[in-house]
C-alpha cells in the first residue's frame, strides 16, 4: 500500500460553524492520508463530521457561518486551502468529484439528465456539440442505464431512485476524476438497488483506477468495499485501520461497541443486542477529555481530563484511546 | 391455518388506491395495487417480520389491518371479529387493543404538544381515567420506556431521534394494547441507537405479552426480532416461514436475492461471497407485470411465469411460498 503515491493528505483539519447557539465544533483536528487508487470507508453516526470533513476538503461550505482551518490539505502535493476560488472551481467536478446522498434532491429537476452530464464536460474539458452528446451517452451506458442515448433527453423525475444515483455517478465520472467522494450514496435506496450500485462502483473503480472515499453509517457496506476504514466520533477520528483488522480486532471502545451492537446474520437469534447507552456529545460544548467517556465501558480517570490523540498501536492500525481494551488497563 | 393461538388473521386482503383524472367529473383511470391478495396470520405473543423494498406495500398492509385504510376486499380478523364488517363503534373499541408505532419519530409527534399530552392523548380520546390518574399513567409509561418521568412537560424538539421513538412507543402502550404494528420503527435512527430501541421492544414484549407485526427493510434486524418472517414483493407476499427456516432454506428467488444483498459485517466473507444482483428496478404497482410479478427481474424465469400467477402454497409445514420453480431456484441460485 505504501508504495502508492499519496494523493490526499489531510493534516489537522478543523471545521466549526457559527450558529445562534454558539460555535459548533463539527470537525476537531482530523488527519489522514489517501493513496492513489485506494478505497477508504469513513464510518460514523449522523453528526459525527464525516460529511462536513469532506465538504471542507472540497471547500463547499459557506464561509461564514463555517470556518475551515487546517495545517494543510494537500491534494497531489498542492495545498487546496491556498487555492483562490476560481482555481478551486477547476478542481471540483474534474479532479475531485462527489456523489451526494440523496439522488432525489441533488439533480436539478428542470434540466434534462443529458444537460447535467454535459455540464462538467463543457466546463472542464471544453467539449461541445456532438462530442459532448456522444460522451454523455457513453457515460450513461457505462453506469448501466439501458438505451442510454435516448434517455439523455429525460428529466430526473422520469428516472427511478437507483437510476438517478447512476446518473449522479455518470456526472461524477465525466472528467475521469483522480478522487471520487461518495457521501452515503446508497442510504436512500433499497437493499437490492444498493447491492447493484456497490457492485457498479467497484467495477468502475477497477476500470478507471480512481481513489474512492465512501462515507457511510453502514458498517456492512464498507466491509466488502474498502481497503481501509476510518471511524469518526464527535468530529474526531477514533480509529483508522485496514478493513480486516478493524472488523476482526477493533481496538477503540466505540468501534468495538458499534460492531457488537449489530445483529449478525449467523449469530444465535433472540439474544439481547448489546447497546451503546447514552447519546453522542453536544458539539457546542466539547468535553475536556475524550468525547466518548459518557458512553464508554472502559473509562479511566485519565480519559476524563485528557483527550487522546491518534496513535499507531500496530502496523497501520491507529486509535485514539488511552486504554487497551484487551486488558482494560491504560496502554 | 388458524387455531386458538391466532390473534390476527388476514384473508385475501386487497387494497387498491384509485388513480383518477379530471377535477369536476372525476373518473377512475387505474389503480395502484398496493396490496394484492395477501393472506397470513399472526399468533399471540409472536413477532411477525414483514420485509420488502420500498413501495412493495408493507406499510399499506399494516395500516389496512388496523383499518386505517379501508380494504378494497378481503377480511381481517382480530380475535375472530371481522374488522372489515365491524361498525365504527366496534372498531373504535378494538383500537384500544391494536396500536401502531410510526416510522419517522420526527414527523409522528405533534411539535406543539408536550410529551405528557402526546402520551395521554389516547387516554383522553378513549375517556379512560380521571385527569390525575392519567398523569400517573403517563409517568409510569415514561418510566417503562426508559425516559425520565420528569420530561412530561417538554416538547418533542428537545429530544433526540431515539428518545422520540421511545415517546412513540409510550403512546402506543398507553391503552395496554395486545397487538402493535411497528412500522419501520428503527429505520430513521442511528446504528448505535437502533439496538437500544429494539431491545426496548423486546423487553416490553416479554413483560406485557405483546404481539408485533414488525415492518422493516433491514433483514438483519428483522431476523433478530422476529419469530416468523414474511417477504413481500410488489403487493404480494412471496414467502413466509419461521425465521431460521427462511434463512437456512430460502425458497423464493426474490428472497434468495434479498438475503444475498444484505451486507455482512465481515470483510473476508463479504469479499468471498457471490451476490445475486437483481437487474432493473421494482416495476410500478400501478401497472404490475402479468403472471408472477417477479418475472421481469427473476434470474430463473420461464415462459410460464409470464402468464401464470403462481399459487400461494405450503411447500413444507409452516413454510409458504409462491413460485412455480422452487427446486430450480434452489439449484441455480
Amino acid at each position: 500500500m505504501e508504495d502508492r503515491e499519496v494523493i490526499l493528505d489531510i493534516q489537522n483539519l478543523r471545521t466549526t460553524f457559527n450558529t445562534q447557539e454558539g460555535l459548533v465544533h463539527a470537525v476537531n483536528g482530523i488527519s489522514y492520508q489517501l493513496h492513489a487508487g485506494e478505497t477508504i470507508g469513513v464510518v460514523g453516526e449522523s453528526g459525527c463530521g464525516k460529511s462536513v470533513s469532506m465538504l471542507s476538503v472540497l471547500r463547499l461550505l459557506e464561509i461564514p457561518p463555517a470556518a475551515i482551518k487546517a495545517d494543510s490539505i494537500n491534494f497531489k502535493g498542492e495545498n487546496l486551502l491556498d487555492f483562490p476560488d476560481h482555481e478551486m472551481r477547476k478542481i471540483r467536478g474534474s479532479k475531485i468529484a462527489m456523489i451526494f446522498q440523496d439522488p432525489m434532491t441533488s439533480l436539478n429537476p428542470v434540466l434534462t439528465i443529458g444537460f447535467q452530464i454535459k455540464e462538467p464536460l463543457k466546463l472542464h474539458l471544453g467539449m461541445d456539440g456532438e462530442a459532448a452528446e456522444n460522451r454523455a451517452g457513453e457515460l450513461l451506458k457505462l453506469v448501466g442505464i439501458p438505451d442510454a442515448d435516448s434517455r439523455l433527453a429525460d428529466y430526473p423525475h422520469q428516472f427511478s431512485g437507483g437510476m438517478r444515483q447512476r446518473a449522479m455517478i455518470a456526472i461524477a465520472l465525466a472528467c475521469n476524476p483522480t478522487l471520487l467522494i461518495a457521501d452515503e450514496p446508497t442510504t436512500a435506496l433499497d437493499v437490492t438497488i444498493q447491492a447493484q450500485l456497490v457492485e457498479l462502483v467497484k467495477e468502475l473503480q477497477d476500470k478507471l483506477g480512481m481513489a474512492l472515499i465512501w462515507i457511510t453509517h453502514d458498517l456492512g457496506v464498507v466491509a466488502g468495499l474498502a481497503e481501509r476504514v476510518i471511524v469518526m466520533y464527535a468530529g474526531f477520528v477514533v480509529e483508522d485501520a485496514p478493513v480486516d483488522s478493524l472488523y476482526e480486532d477493533p481496538r477503540h471502545p466505540y468501534t468495538f461497541a458499534l460492531l457488537k451492537s449489530l445483529p449478525k446474520l449467523h449469530e444465535k437469534p433472540g439474544e439481547q443486542l448489546e447497546t451503546i447507552e447514552g447519546l453522542p456529545p453536544d458539539l457546542l460544548e466539547l468535553p475536556a477529555g475524550c468525547p466518548f467517556v459518557p458512553r464508554c465501558a472502559f473509562v479511566k480517570d485519565k480519559c476524563r481530563t485528557e483527550n487522546p490523540g491518534l496513535e499507531e498501536i500496530s502496523l497501520d492500525h491507529k486509535i485514539a484511546c488511552w486504554v487497551d481494551i484487551k486488558t482494560g488497563e491504560l496502554r | 391455518m388458524s387455531d386458538n393461538n391466532t390473534l390476527v388473521r388476514v384473508e385475501k386482503l386487497v387494497k387498491h388506491f384509485p388513480i383518477t383524472r379530471g377535477i369536476v367529473f372525476q373518473k377512475q383511470v387505474g389503480a395502484v395495487r398496493a396490496v394484492d391478495d395477501v393472506s397470513f396470520d399472526i399468533r399471540k405473543g409472536e413477532t411477525l417480520g414483514l420485509v420488502g423494498e420500498s413501495g412493495c406495500g408493507k406499510t399499506t398492509t399494516g395500516r389496512t389491518i388496523l383499518q386505517l385504510h379501508k380494504p378494497t376486499s378481503g377480511d381481517v380478523y382480530f380475535r375472530d371479529i371481522n374488522l372489515v364488517e365491524a361498525n365504527d363503534g366496534t372498531i373504535r373499541e378494538l383500537r384500544r387493543d391494536m396500536q401502531i408505532i410510526f416510522q419517522d419519530p420526527y414527523a409522528s409527534l405533534n411539535p406543539r404538544m408536550t410529551v405528557g399530552r402526546i402520551i395521554a392523548e389516547p387516554l383522553d380520546v378513549h375517556n379512560i381515567g380521571k385527569p390525575n390518574e392519567r398523569n400517573d399513567r403517563v409517568q409510569e409509561l415514561l418510566k417503562l420506556v426508559g425516559l425520565n418521568p420528569y420530561f412530561v412537560n417538554r416538547y418533542p424538539h428537545e429530544f433526540s431521534g431515539g428518545q422520540r421513538q421511545r415517546i412513540g412507543v409510550a403512546r402506543a402502550l398507553a391503552l395496554n394494547p395486545e397487538f402493535i404494528v411497528c412500522d419501520e420503527p428503527i429505520s430513521a435512527l442511528d446504528v448505535s441507537i437502533q439496538a437500544q430501541v429494539v431491545n426496548l421492544l423486546e423487553e416490553l414484549q416479554q413483560e406485557l405479552g405483546l404481539t408485533y407485526l414488525f415492518i422493516a427493510h433491514d433483514l438483519s434486524m428483522v431476523r433478530h426480532i422476529s419469530n416468523r418472517i414474511a417477504v413481500m414483493y410488489l403487493g404480494k407476499i412471496v414467502e413466509l416461514a419461521p425465521r431460521d427456516v427462511l434463512f437456512a432454506n430460502t425458497l423464493h428467488p426474490y428472497s434468495i436475492a434479498l438475503l444475498s444483498a444484505v451486507p455482512l459485517h465481515n470483510p473476508a466473507a463479504e469479499r468471498a461471497r457471490k451476490r445475486i444482483i437483481l437487474l432493473g428496478d421494482v416495476p410500478s404497482p400501478a401497472n404490475p407485470p402479468s403472471g408472477c410479478r417477479f418475472h421481469t427481474r427473476c434470474p430463473i424465469a420461464e415462459k410460464r411465469c409470464e402468464v401464470e400467477d403462481p399459487e400461494w402454497r405450503e411447500y413444507e409445514k409452516g413454510h409458504w411460498v409462491s413460485c412455480h420453480f422452487v427446486e430450480k431456484a434452489q439449484q441455480k441460485m
